[in-house]
């Protein structure tokens, strides 16, 4: 167990303190899992707007030439070539395809209009990425990764509300951006990046900003959120969002063991006319036939199928859950999990064991949650 | 049943003991600090009257949002009434966990864990140093 005095720390940390933040450590970090209530703070999320310090997340830049060429030598998903202002979501694949991690590889523009490069992800894995990348950097590259983790803070702002609340307080209207793109912005002539991106399954954005301005930033949406009934918003219910919106979580979901062909996410797998780490065994595991996949499950009750729990058919084990909930907005006991080919269509039932009880449960299309 | 009158266990669970003809009985439940630690409760599960309860073992599990935490006997016994009404209404608890928020009632075949339990200001002291 680390002490609390040897994790690190948000910009954020002393205010989530004063507001009754439950203080956890979530991959070193001392985050806020909740302040009040967990399901009071998923719904202002679903109905108005959410705030979350999301600080612990990788910032890695990027210095050098060609790095888009270099950085699309490691993703799952074509980075090489992207428009200015785009953000995609890829994953990270090692030489046997097991998931080092899920990112987002940015390609904005600063204020001046320099095009740079940058990428997020996950806290859990920011050491190692940062380790395998600069593994990967050729002898001869100019490129180097520039860590900003620890010198800015990241602040998610979601919800139907979310746009138009920092539209009213921003030089840039998040709703003018198309989804995953980004731009450079500023709000109380703080200077930021700003991004129409989230982990909810609402609309919104997130902002980037230097460390030492973070505050008084943060201050602001906060009370222009308290106005519309919004407001700080901990890691408890952003796992609960994130799961009705079927969102994988790196730990979860994902993980080396599993390839990204089980994963459900076609969208962030361009195989064709391109080559990167792990390319190979993406394209054999597509061809495997007898690989678990992740699927959708929806239980009888409310009791809660969490990570580990066995899935059945009879007496046959047929896959393990990974993640599970009460969700909050469905008002159903969800998880997602990986199961066997044969058993993967939707309505398909099966029995979930929940320490030694079985429970009836079906498969279900994913997401479980879509916004109208 | 007001709580400076109820026995606790460091679990979080409290107990009431009562004669009654022979017998003693053991109303539980579980501490209004242990409500709040919980938050977003969503389910509850009883045990089955009949069903034999052992000191420091689940007699069922509470679950929130967040986690599922197991219920842990003060007492040695047996079963004899599960308040059916809570799994459907666990706002109660929130509310009224002394009185309404009851979870089980044990007839006691020894009463050799009730002497381990604390009384109310020793579990009040336990709570405000951890």
């Amino acid at each position: 167990m680390t002490s609390v005095e040897q994790l690190l720390k948000t910009p954020f940390h002393q205010w989530h303190s004063e507001h009754h933040g439950r203080m956890v450590d979530f991959a070193g970090w001392s985050m806020p899992v909740q302040y009040q209530s967990i399901m009071d703070e998923h719904h202002q999320t679903r109905n108005s707007v959410g705030v979350f310090d999301v600080s612990h997340m990788g910032r890695l830049f990027f210095k050098g030439t060609a790095i888009d060429q270099f950085l699309d030598t490691l993703t799952t998903r074509r980075v090489a070539g992207v428009d200015v202002g785009r953000i995609r979501y890829s994953l990270m694949t090692n030489e046997s395809g097991g998931i080092l991690d899920d990112v987002l590889v940015y390609h904005l523009a600063d204020a001046s209009g320099a095009p740079f490069h940058m990428m997020v992800v996950n806290a859990s894995n920011r050491e190692k990425i940062v380790t395998w990348i600069n593994s990967q950097i050729p002898s001869q590259s100019d490129i180097a990764v520039d860590d900003r983790t620890l010198s800015t803070a990241m602040i998610a702002i979601q919800g139907p509300k979310a746009n138009a609340m920092v539209a009213s307080m921003c030089s840039v209207n998040p709703a003018d951006l198309k989804y995953y793109t980004g731009t450079a912005a500023t709000l109380s002539d703080v200077s930021m990046i700003l991004s129409r991106t989230g982990y909810t399954g609402e609309d919104g954005c997130e902002l980037i900003v230097d460390s030492e301005q973070a505050q008084a930033v943060w201050d602001k949406v906060i009370q222009a959120a308290a106005v519309l009934g919004g407001g700080a918003t901990g890691l408890a219910a952003r796992d609960t969002l994130r799961l009705e919106a079927a969102m994988p979580l790196y730990g979860h979901e994902l993980g080396e063991e599993i390839n990204p062909a089980q994963t459900d996410l076609q969208f962030a797998i361009n195989l064709k006319d391109r080559n990167f780490v792990g390319r190979d065994a993406i394209l054999a595991a597509k061809n495997d036939a007898s690989l678990p996949v992740r699927v959708g499950l929806e239980l009888e009750g409310k009791r809660a199928a969490r990570e580990d729990c066995e899935i059945f058919v009879d007496e046959n084990k047929i896959g393990v859950v990974t993640s599970g909930t009460f969700a909050p907005t469905v008002q159903k006991s969800i998880s997602m999990g990986y199961i066997e080919p044969a058993f993967t269509a939707p309505g398909t039932l099966v029995e979930i064991d929940i320490r030694g009880k079985r429970a009836a449960a079906k498969i279900v299309s994913l997401p479980f949650y879509s916004r109208s | 049943m007001s709580p400076e009158q109820l026995l606790y266990a460091e679990s979080h669970e409290w107990v009431h003991v009562e004669e009654k003809d022979a017998d003693k009985i053991a109303t539980i439940g579980i501490s209004a600090h242990a409500v709040e630690a919980l938050t977003d409760l969503v389910y509850m599960d009883l045990p089955a009257v009949g069903a034999t309860v052992t000191s420091g073992e689940p007699f069922g599990e509470v679950e929130s949002v967040k986690a599922t935490s197991e219920l842990y006997s003060p007492v040695d016994g047996e079963v004899i009434e599960a308040n059916t009404e809570l799994p459907d209404n666990l706002e109660i608890l929130g509310t009224d966990p002394y009185i309404a928020g009851w979870i089980i009632k044990v007839k006691l075949s020894n009463v050799d864990a009730i002497g381990k339990l604390m009384d109310h200001t020793a579990y009040e002291k336990m709570c405000c140093d951890s």
